[in-house]
């Protein structure tokens, strides 16, 4: 089976939201949506799952807190206790003041970097990645929507062209 | 236009009512002469104090900056002709023993706050005298009466000064939304000019308290004592003398009066502002508004930290902080939109908000959430910075407060710190009608618990309690700031009509 979808194009992120919320109303799956530049409330019209990312970033900030209070007691209470300017190093608690700036520091590094790392894995992009970008214009200036083609590609042109596109394109997808 | 609920208004003049009469109570209960404190102490020796004392520990009575400071023994005179006085008054054998006894861990507490070095404390225990450990006890028990006369007055103090400063909050932040031309705030601003309706009538009564502590009724500042900066004079004391230039009462009463004058005048005319741009056909009146806000908020921040120092930080002396201003601010500023939140929730349960949504309360909810880590922010800084320098002058501060308000001083941090930030960092709770009034009422009490940390420890020392004088009090100041508060909501319609931002707000959403 062949593998079409059509490219509608569209010159201003007004028209693509209505575009969008039509597609939706009519029933046609949107593969994708290429942008230049986030437009606010396309998720939601898209129907988008909410990201998860800040529940990630909360557990590794609290992954961070625990490196921090593990590190800070092993080194300094419990492998090598030394008076250092009367600090009171028997416990943790005791010195503990003294440990927050670490602890908070820990709970923010992990917290920013492993969320970065984790956005980065989920969203796949790293070095030397090739660009997935159908149309060169839609970092510039046009706005592209991708849906695909079930034997309906007369019904679906004429959809997309009244939706205001100012090109519509069936493409062969080869992946 | 808000009509206030009968059901409220009843409830507000019950808190009121409650409140005066427990307030009342706590003034009558107060001790009067030494005698009566010697029964308390005897009582409390009775309950459980023996047990304390079993494990060695010195037993919890010396409160280090109060104790330091003799101006406030005003009977030490009397004190110091010690044969006279003897036993022979009435006191049963049993008494007076358990009496001499406890003078003696007295002086060795004394002296331990003062060099806090256990060696020398040995020393000094054995030539006590019996007619010296008796004056030492006199001593004692004036510093305990003085303590418990102070409790019902701190215990109003309190309450006042927190809900007269959770209006200031209210009144900082409504001036930073005008000048920061805020898009989302202006339908809350009847609100909060509605909140801010109780500053004059708190205005004026924590005006009259201070006067009432200038006119020596308490011994809540140690500086306005009689005596304290006469040289020869029993209550001198060297450090109060040499700060007499800013600590003096008609300097500080004046300034007291000026901070107070100058906020009412900023509540005055920006409300007065506000409901006449509503009639006006042009913006005249909204830049008016935006000039003196800014204008306020310039002479807010050096009356506030001020103010801070005059009004808490001299109830301790001898000790100083440079951050203090901005802790207190912190604390009341949070206690503010708190309140804000709260009563736009209550407002909008019964319909009255109509432009309100829920992205109006989630701003407030996030306000909430980073100015209470704001105040987390400047509590433990004031509190590392001193804890790790351990400088003896500045260090008794905190030394008083983890001994003798162990669980206020860290309870507070887990109210006002642990449980917000556990609670309001979830964006959907943020939109909780219920989990914000939990929240919010959680950092209210917090922060009344703060209040209290930062003035008992000065007034009554270890002698605290959360009795009928605190919750009176705070039951009076309550019941008094709904009334006038929901009063104020009626007087006005609660949607300011030609404010420039009202449309963006109505549709503000987020």
């Amino acid at each position: 089976m062949s593998n079409k979808v059509i490219h509608a194009i569209y010159n201003d992120d007004d028209i693509l939201m209505d575009a969008v919320k039509k597609t939706k109303a009519a029933h046609h799956h949107i593969e994708e949506v290429f942008t230049p530049f986030p437009v606010h409330g396309l998720d939601k019209a898209m129907g988008i799952a909410p990201t998860r990312i800040a529940i990630c970033a909360f557990i590794y900030g609290l992954c961070g807190l625990t490196f921090g209070t593990f590190l800070m007691n092993y080194v300094m209470i419990l492998d090598w206790p030394q008076d250092i300017g009367g600090k009171p190093s028997f416990s943790y608690i005791q010195n503990m003041p003294a440990f927050v700036p670490i602890m908070f520091e820990e709970t923010v590094f992990f917290a920013a970097h492993l969320m970065v790392i984790t956005f980065y894995m989920r969203s796949r992009l790293w070095p030397f990645k090739s660009a997935e970008n159908p149309d060169v214009r839609t970092t510039d200036d046009h706005f592209l929507m991708e849906v695909a083609v079930h034997n309906n590609e007369q019904e679906l042109v004429s959809f997309f062209e009244s939706t205001g596109a100012v090109e519509v394109k069936v493409i062969e997808k080869h992946d | 236009m808000y009509t206030f609920s009968s059901k409220l208004k009843t409830f507000s003049f019950i808190l009121m009512i409650l409140g005066i009469l427990g307030i009342g109570y706590g003034f009558l209960t107060a001790p009067k002469t030494n005698e009566d404190v010697e029964k308390i102490l005897a009582a409390n020796e009775h309950g459980g104090h023996h047990a304390s004392a079993a494990h060695g520990e010195a037993p919890a009575h010396a409160e280090a900056p109060a104790h330091e400071e003799a101006p406030i023994h005003a009977e030490a005179p009397k004190a110091a002709v010690p044969a006279k006085a003897a036993p022979a008054e009435s006191h049963d054998a049993a008494t007076h023993d358990v009496a001499v006894k406890d003078s003696v861990n007295e002086v060795v507490d004394t002296v331990k706050v003062e060099v806090v070095a256990a060696p020398i404390v040995h020393k000094m225990e054995k030539p006590v005298s019996e007619a010296e450990a008796h004056a030492a006890h006199q001593e004692h028990l004036a510093h305990v009466l003085h303590q418990l006369q102070n409790k019902p007055w701190s215990a109003l103090y309190v309450a006042c000064i927190f809900f007269m400063l959770i209006t200031m909050g209210v009144l900082a932040f409504y001036a930073i939304q005008q000048v920061a031309q805020a898009g989302w705030s202006p339908v809350l601003f009847r609100v909060m000019q509605g909140i801010t309706a109780y500053l004059p009538v708190g205005s004026t009564i924590f005006f009259i308290v201070l006067i009432l502590c200038g006119l020596h009724m308490n011994h809540m500042f140690p500086w306005l004592a009689k005596g304290v900066t006469e040289h020869g004079s029993a209550n001198y004391d060297h450090i109060i003398a040499g700060k007499s230039g800013y600590l003096n009462f008609p300097f500080w009463i004046i300034r007291a009066a000026v901070f107070l004058l100058g906020w009412n005048l900023y509540r005055y005319f920006s409300r007065r502002n506000c409901l006449a741009q509503d009639e006006s056909n042009d913006n005249s009146f909204y830049k008016k508004n935006f000039n003196i806000s800014a204008m306020f908020l310039v002479f807010f921040i050096v009356t506030e930290s001020i103010m801070s120092w005059d009004w808490i930080m001299s109830l301790d002396p001898h000790w100083f902080s440079t951050l203090f201003g901005w802790y207190v601010f912190a604390s009341f500023f949070v206690s503010g939109i708190t309140t804000i939140c709260m009563i736009t929730i209550y407002l909008k349960g019964k319909g009255y908000l109509e432009h309100v949504n829920s992205s109006h309360i989630h701003d407030l909810a996030k306000f909430m959430f980073g100015i209470s880590v704001f105040w987390t922010y400047l509590w433990f800084s004031q509190f590392m910075l001193i804890w790790y320098a351990d400088i003896p002058e500045e260090v008794t501060y905190f030394v008083t407060r983890i001994e003798h308000y162990n669980l206020p001083f860290f309870g507070a941090v887990v109210m006002n710190f642990v449980f917000p930030i556990l609670i309001l960092i979830n964006t959907d709770f943020k939109r909780i009608t219920w989990v914000l009034v939990m929240a919010g009422t959680v950092i209210l009490l917090g922060h009344y618990i703060d209040f209290f940390n930062m003035i008992m420890p000065a007034t009554v020392g270890d002698q605290w309690f959360i009795g009928i004088s605190e919750i009176s009090s705070v039951f009076f100041f309550l019941g008094l700031f709904i009334f006038v508060v929901f009063s104020a909501l009626t007087k006005a319609p609660l949607l300011p009509k030609r404010n420039p931002y009202i449309e963006e707000s109505k549709h503000f959403h987020y």
